[in-house]
């Protein structure tokens, strides 16, 4: 199996604030043409581990390297490779988004000839066409962001890197810069950090999780998915229901009374009584007025990974 | 890379209105003090003629108010350098330059070739007051161009001294008055002792002005081209490491 080239690695590294290790022990490899999401709660280390890979931020211990070139030994060589999106888009307020880009052009080294070209290339991928003669202070947070992501992809890096690219966005924007992260995706490598669970289902191939800079969980997005596919069914009923019939059906584990009318039933994974329930309740007439999955969340991951009540995570 | 970082600052200068302040303040000034010469070397002209190796044009004028236009560079330095690194990381516009493939050495010298071009604009304009003399007169171009370069030194090393100040706060406001602060410090050092007393050598040879003083007078010394020149480097010298010192430190 020929795997595609390797454009991230961080190789054990930690990032100490005083005494407290915001990042401890990292490490990973992301490869070409995978969009690598990561998730954790605020404050778990996500946004240091990203100035981490952009060069910001000097690692306490261990190694970052971008498409093979030690980010401090090497590091213009590095950064070459990389465009970085960071939480707050590095704008010149008083630049036009034009000046602006073609001053983020030549910062990447891209030839005065090609400078222009790249400008209305990157204006064109994120729907920057109409706005380049105005002000940066004066655009909408969401046009903002997307200069800020034109910055990032001026020069055709090879990794993209972007903290928390959607905050502050109306839906359909987010959409649109979903769709833009998969298409970057195909033939680059992309890392997003994120605190929602949408968010990495909608555009990544592989999550990690994060926890008090600790990497928890590492593995692809079908992987996860069935980590939290449902195994309970809450329901809720008019009449109080008869809780033995329900246990003696088929494929339901066992059944919880919450209250005389809202039950809580287990089932195997990939096992769904759904239909079993819903027949019985309407031979018996016991009035079904809801039933759902319930869904694990995010919370209940991190705490079934870290070993932690929800509250505490 | 360094064109474009230096061509950036000096555009950013331009698009607020404190440039042009600036430029308009100092040249009122410097206009005021330029006549106030003037009329000086007119009054005492007659009396001149009648010396042995009478001071002429350059030594009452031009000499002046190139001393003037130092000062001047003293008050305005702070302002026009405060926000040179500060306001980036304040803005959080520094990312930018960090995750871009430029050392920092460029990025400091970017900086520092900006702020100086301005410098330059406002030391053109203040040349322009005596060079408007030859129509009438002549200057001793020997001493004129000693001044003119001991006033681009002093520029540089003020201008140096603001850059690093700016690389150390976030606030432009913090970074204005520690430049001040030193700025002045320098100045004043040997204000009253003229190299006098216990350690009165160093304290003299510390003064901004004591080496700006002979150049005025045509007195061309490579002692002094070296103290400004050590100024200068020592101040963008650490402002790259404090800059690298940002990547490392908690932030």
């Amino acid at each position: 199996m020929s795997n595609p080239e390797v454009l991230v690695e961080t190789d054990a590294v930690s990032r100490f604030y005083g005494p407290n290790a915001a990042v401890s022990d990292m490490s990973f490899v992301i490869r070409r043409g995978e969009v690598l999401g990561f998730l954790g709660p605020n404050g778990a280390g996500k946004t240091t581990t990203m100035q981490m890979l952009s060069g910001n931020l000097a690692p306490s211990a261990g190694r970052v390297l971008v498409g093979g070139f030690d980010m401090r030994t090497s590091p213009e060589k590095a950064k070459a490779r990389l465009g970085y999106l960071p939480e707050y888009p590095p704008l010149y307020r008083e630049f036009t988004v034009d000046e602006y880009l073609d001053y983020a052009a030549a910062l990447r080294r891209i030839p005065r000839k090609g400078r222009r070209a790249a400008r209305e290339r990157a204006k064109t991928r994120c729907g920057l066409s109409t706005v380049g003669g105005r002000l940066t202070a004066n655009l909408s947070k969401g046009f903002q962001q997307r200069v800020g992501l034109a910055q990032a992809i001026i020069h055709e890096p090879d990794v993209v890197i972007l903290d928390e690219p959607t905050v502050g966005l109306d839906p359909n924007q987010i959409r649109e810069i979903r769709a833009l992260i998969r298409e970057l995706g195909q033939d680059r490598a992309v890392i997003l950090s994120t605190h929602i669970l949408p968010e990495v289902q909608a555009s990544c191939d592989r999550v990690q999780i994060i926890h008090k800079g600790k990497l928890v969980l590492n593995e692809g997005i079908d992987a996860l998915m069935a980590r939290m596919e449902s195994q309970v069914l809450v329901a809720v009923f008019r009449k109080a229901p008869d809780v033995g019939a329900i246990e003696a059906l088929p494929l339901v584990g066992s059944v919880m009374v919450e209250d005389e009318r809202r039950l809580r039933i287990f089932h195997d994974p990939g096992a769904d009584p759904t239909d079993g329930i819903v027949r019985l309740a309407l031979e018996r007439d016991w009035g079904l007025k809801e039933i759902n999955p319930e869904h694990s969340s995010l919370e209940s991951i991190f705490a079934e990974l870290t070993g932690e009540s929800p509250e505490a995570a | 890379m360094i064109r474009a970082i230096a061509w950036r600052e000096w555009r950013a200068l331009f698009l607020s209105p404190l440039a042009f302040v600036i430029l308009g303040v100092a040249q009122v000034i410097l206009a005021r003090l330029f006549l106030g010469h003037v009329n000086l070397f007119l009054m005492i002209q007659g009396r001149l003629t009648t010396l042995p190796n009478a001071p002429g044009l350059t030594s009452l004028v031009a000499a002046p108010l190139l001393g003037n236009t130092g000062v001047l560079l003293l008050l305005i330095t702070p302002l026009a350098t405060m926000r040179l690194i500060a306001d980036e990381r304040h803005n959080k516009t520094l990312t930018l330059l960090y995750s871009s493939p430029v050392s920092l050495t460029e990025l400091v010298l970017g900086k520092y070739l900006g702020i100086l071009g301005f410098y330059a604009l406002i030391i053109l304009m203040s040349l322009a007051m005596p060079l408007s003399l030859l129509i009438g007169g002549r200057l001793d171009w020997g001493t004129f161009a000693c001044g003119v370069l001991g006033l681009v030194l002093l520029a540089s090393s003020l201008a140096a001294i603001g850059l690093f100040m700016s690389s150390l706060t976030r606030y432009p406001a913090v970074a204005a008055m520690g430049t001040f602060g030193v700025v002045f410090f320098l100045w004043i050092v040997d204000y009253a002792g003229h190299g006098r007393g216990d350690g009165g050598a160093v304290v003299a040879y510390l003064s901004i002005v004591n080496h700006y003083e002979p150049f005025l007078r045509g007195l061309f010394d490579t002692s002094n081209v070296a103290y400004y020149m050590v100024l200068t480097a020592t101040c963008l010298l650490f402002s790259v490491r404090r800059l690298e010192a940002d990547r490392l430190a908690a932030r």
